[in-house]
């Protein structure tokens, strides 16, 4: 119990410093600073709607996330995963293309969501092959990946999947109504999306903590070089967790095409999976704090759209707010001397 | 300057490095320190670069209390550690790695510092040379250099010795003997005492984390240091040799040409036979370590095959085990502990925690590794990483290849490792190791090899050499009638 408290000390400071730090900048933004805290913590939990948004963030978000652990621990910083998010709401685009009325829908709900995993996993491959086979850092080769992946988006919603007549920004030709998935009465949320982030939680946390393909994983990621002379098949292992990493990240993006936009439209990711490296980098391989964490995140975020309208305060303050918890916490790591474990 | 320590203390969990240590080094002497592995020494010297804190006790430099902190710090204040591996930038030359720490970067002055230095102590460097074109005997002579540029007036080195070669040792000798005729200080940390007679003007001896005894003028007897550095003294039984045995062989190469990035070896035809400890003697950097790893499998050759048990070797395998002297680098995953290095190495989808924690224990009892389970590996010293990467072989393996298998191992420890190794051989294993020991490769060795210009000598038996004659050999002299 000691040692767990310790472990959590230094957190609880980090946090205590990002929150101080926002707190001077809604001051000298002239704001009231008890109110917009107030709004940013618990503004998303106020009615049936809001908490439904925040749903409707945290599941991508949770995917994201829990991909990102996997390829964490495996030493891999895939900033790719917003491409990854696009490819995999493209390719569930393409099969629901081919619907066509009185199709079993079910089938095509499978299918959109399979075919995101896979091409989110073979996106991330591709990253995964450039830095094993031409020594491209992965960090770079995602980045790019991740303006291809955009411009293929773009490509297809002004090119060939442009709406008759009109190619617009606002995307594709809408889903036939009978492809959306169902929503909870009188809100936008599907359950479908959160309930399958947290299937996919528990299955990483499984993966990684306790089977020896996860220990392995974590080896590669601890030390290449050593976990190669003890046996393990590194390189396959480092191609799996990447290609779980793209998966995830597939399938947030699918389960947004057909849950939420119902059309494809060029900004897919819309930051999410970036927001998902924040959440990462805060847990690391650390399975167990992502639903927390992202959770905490989903709040803040959803919170702070409220915030223009209750308190003229521009809602950016949430970001302003994640990126110092994430800053501060690495700053506490760095001075215990932690490794990047 | 004048070193002195009060009552030093550092502890890493429960286990007390140092205890209560006072002693004082004078100036213009060459201090040996000595001690068995884990008895503490690298610690006291990392207290004394400011790379670590102390837990209590002071540190007095010319009788003035002074707080290291740092290594930058301590550097400053004139105290400069030369560390078991040299770290340095590879890609810079050996003037901007010089300069990089310098608060004057004035490149006409440091590359006359560099010369001057050079030519005072001896040492062949060119400052325009590149690091990662030096040997590790080169290099550790560029951070000398540096140090003493950047103004040290105590060099602490940290088993310099291990890795080098012998002129070269010769000449880091006679380079500490000029610096400390200049009034610098000199700690001189190994576990070897040959190169305490040779070398220093006094000894300290620690043991268990503590002071053995005050500090003594040299000369003293061997015996008296092996006394006080185990409390007891175990002889060395003559170990037969096995024959080379004419079964089918472990390894085998065929007109088989190796490499690595700038090093070629061969073409090569050898037979390493099943069930013999085969020793590789040569120079450091004669190809050694490039042959290791195509037997490994982790490299290929350029033409032809390495076979291992009859079959061509394409990657690494499982029933060859390689045992890196870069333990914490390539040999073992230092965040993690030496159960999850049990079960990192078994085959098994679901990790049964608890078998591989009760085997581990088991381990770490029979190889006397001083470590929990739970611990991770990089808490452990330096022996004891070995003992556990020892530890980690499979009982199935039949290759085991060892890069200085005791290196940094006192006399006690590297004794119960040969015994294992030979447990190993006996049951059919086929054991190489290279060393730079020549008295470590005739003494357990059963054949040897040797390497010289970029060549292999056949399979010599070790009852047909002598040391001298091995010292000949990798030198050049008489190679080209035992070249296969």
């Amino acid at each position: 119990m000691k040692t767990q408290f310790v472990a959590l000390r230094t957190p609880v400071i980090a946090m205590g410093v990002a929150l101080a730090i926002t707190a001077v900048l809604l001051l000298l933004a002239g704001a009231d600073v008890l109110a917009a805290f107030g709004v940013l913590l618990g503004g998303a939990l106020t009615t049936p709607s809001r908490i439904s948004d925040m749903l409707m963030l945290l599941a991508p978000l949770l995917l994201c996330a829990v991909g990102l652990t996997t390829s964490f621990a495996a030493g891999q910083y895939n900033l790719g995963i917003e491409g990854q998010m696009t490819v995999g709401g493209v390719a569930a685009m393409w099969w629901l293309r081919g619907y066509q009325d009185g199709s079993p829908v079910i089938l095509y709900w499978i299918g959109a969501v399979l075919c995101g995993m896979l091409m989110g996993a073979v996106w991330a491959l591709l990253v995964a092959l450039l830095k094993r086979y031409m020594h491209v850092s992965e960090i770079f080769a995602g980045l790019g990946f991740n303006f291809v992946a955009l411009g293929l988006a773009l490509y297809l919603v002004f090119g060939p999947w442009k709406r008759p007549g009109v190619a617009s920004m606002s995307g594709t030709e809408p889903l036939a109504d009978a492809l959306w998935l169902p929503t909870l009465t009188g809100t936008r949320l599907t359950l479908v999306s959160p309930i399958l982030a947290i299937v996919m939680l528990v299955i990483v946390w499984r993966l990684i903590r306790h089977t020896h393909w996860g220990l392995q994983v974590r080896a590669c990621g601890l030390s290449a070089l050593a976990s190669v002379r003890m046996g393990v098949p590194a390189t396959r292992r480092t191609f799996e967790a990447m290609a779980l990493c793209g998966a995830c990240a597939g399938m947030a993006g699918a389960l947004q095409i057909i849950g939420v936009y119902h059309s494809l439209v060029p900004n897919v990711a819309s930051g999410i999976g970036l927001m998902g490296l924040l959440v990462a980098l805060l847990v690391r391989a650390d399975v167990r704090w992502v639903a927390l964490v992202a959770f905490f995140f989903a709040i803040i975020t959803s919170g702070s759209i409220q915030l223009p309208l209750a308190l003229s305060i521009d809602s950016s303050i949430s970001g302003v707010l994640q990126g110092l918890i994430v800053l501060a916490i690495i700053v506490a790591r760095a001075r215990r001397g932690e490794e990047a474990a | 300057m004048h070193v002195s320590i009060q009552q030093l203390n550092k502890s890493f969990g429960s286990v007390r490095a140092n205890q209560d240590i006072t002693i004082a080094f004078a100036a213009g002497q060459i201090h040996g320190i000595l001690g068995e592995n884990g008895a503490g020494k690298s610690t006291l010297m990392k207290l004394l670069s400011g790379v670590y804190k102390p837990d209590s006790g002071q540190i007095f430099i010319n009788d003035q209390a002074v707080t290291l902190g740092t290594p930058r710090l301590a550097v400053q204040i004139g105290i400069g550690m030369v560390g078991q591996d040299p770290l340095d930038v590879p890609v810079f030359d050996v003037l901007e790695n010089i300069a990089c720490g310098l608060q004057m970067p004035n490149d006409a002055d440091i590359r006359q510092q560099i010369i001057h230095w050079s030519t005072t102590l001896g040492f062949p460097l060119q400052p325009d040379q590149r690091m990662r074109d030096l040997t590790v005997g080169q290099r550790q002579q560029v951070e000398i250099v540096r140090l003493l540029i950047a103004g040290s007036d105590v060099l602490i080195l940290d088993e310099p010795t291990t890795g080098i070669t012998a002129a070269q040792v010769a000449a880091l000798f006679a380079a500490l003997k000029t610096i400390v005729a200049t009034g610098k200080t000199v700690l001189f940390v190994t576990h070897k005492l040959d190169e305490i007679v040779a070398l220093c003007d006094t000894v300290t001896v620690l043991r268990a984390g503590q002071l053995v005894g005050t500090q003594l003028a040299m000369p003293i007897s061997k015996e008296a240091m092996l006394t006080a550095m185990f409390g007891e003294f175990l002889t060395h039984p003559q170990v037969p040799a096995n024959p080379i045995s004419t079964d089918a062989p472990r390894w085998q190469l065929h007109d088989t040409l190796l490499h690595d990035t700038t090093f070629v070896l061969g073409p090569l035809n050898l037979s390493l036979p099943k069930g013999m400890i085969i020793g590789l003697a040569g120079l450091e950097g004669s190809g050694q370590r490039v042959f290791m790893h195509h037997l490994a499998g982790t490299a290929h050759p350029d033409r032809g095959h390495v076979h291992f048990n009859g079959q061509p070797l394409m990657r690494a395998n499982p029933l060859v085990a390689w045992l890196p002297a870069d333990r914490l680098h390539e040999g073992i995953i230092g965040a993690m502990s030496f159960s999850e290095h049990v079960l990192l190495m078994r085959d098994s989808l679901l990790a049964p925690h608890q078998t591989a924690h009760t085997k581990a224990a088991q381990l770490i009892e029979d190889y006397a590794i001083k470590a929990t389970p739970d611990m991770p590996l990089q808490q452990l010293s330096g022996g004891n990483q070995q003992r556990a990467m020892l530890a980690l072989i499979p009982e199935s393996a039949q290759g085991i290849l060892l890069e200085h298998p005791t290196r940094g191992l006192d006399t006690v420890s590297a004794m119960a490792i040969w015994q294992r190794l030979q447990v190993r051989r006996d049951n059919g294993a086929t054991v190489l190791f290279f060393s730079a020991d020549l008295s470590e490769v005739m003494q357990y060795s059963d054949a040897v090899l040797v390497f010289f210009g970029g060549q292999v000598s056949h399979l010599l038996a070790r009852d047909s050499l002598s040391e001298e004659v091995l010292a000949a050999l990798i030198g050049g002299v008489g190679f080209a009638e035992v070249s296969a």
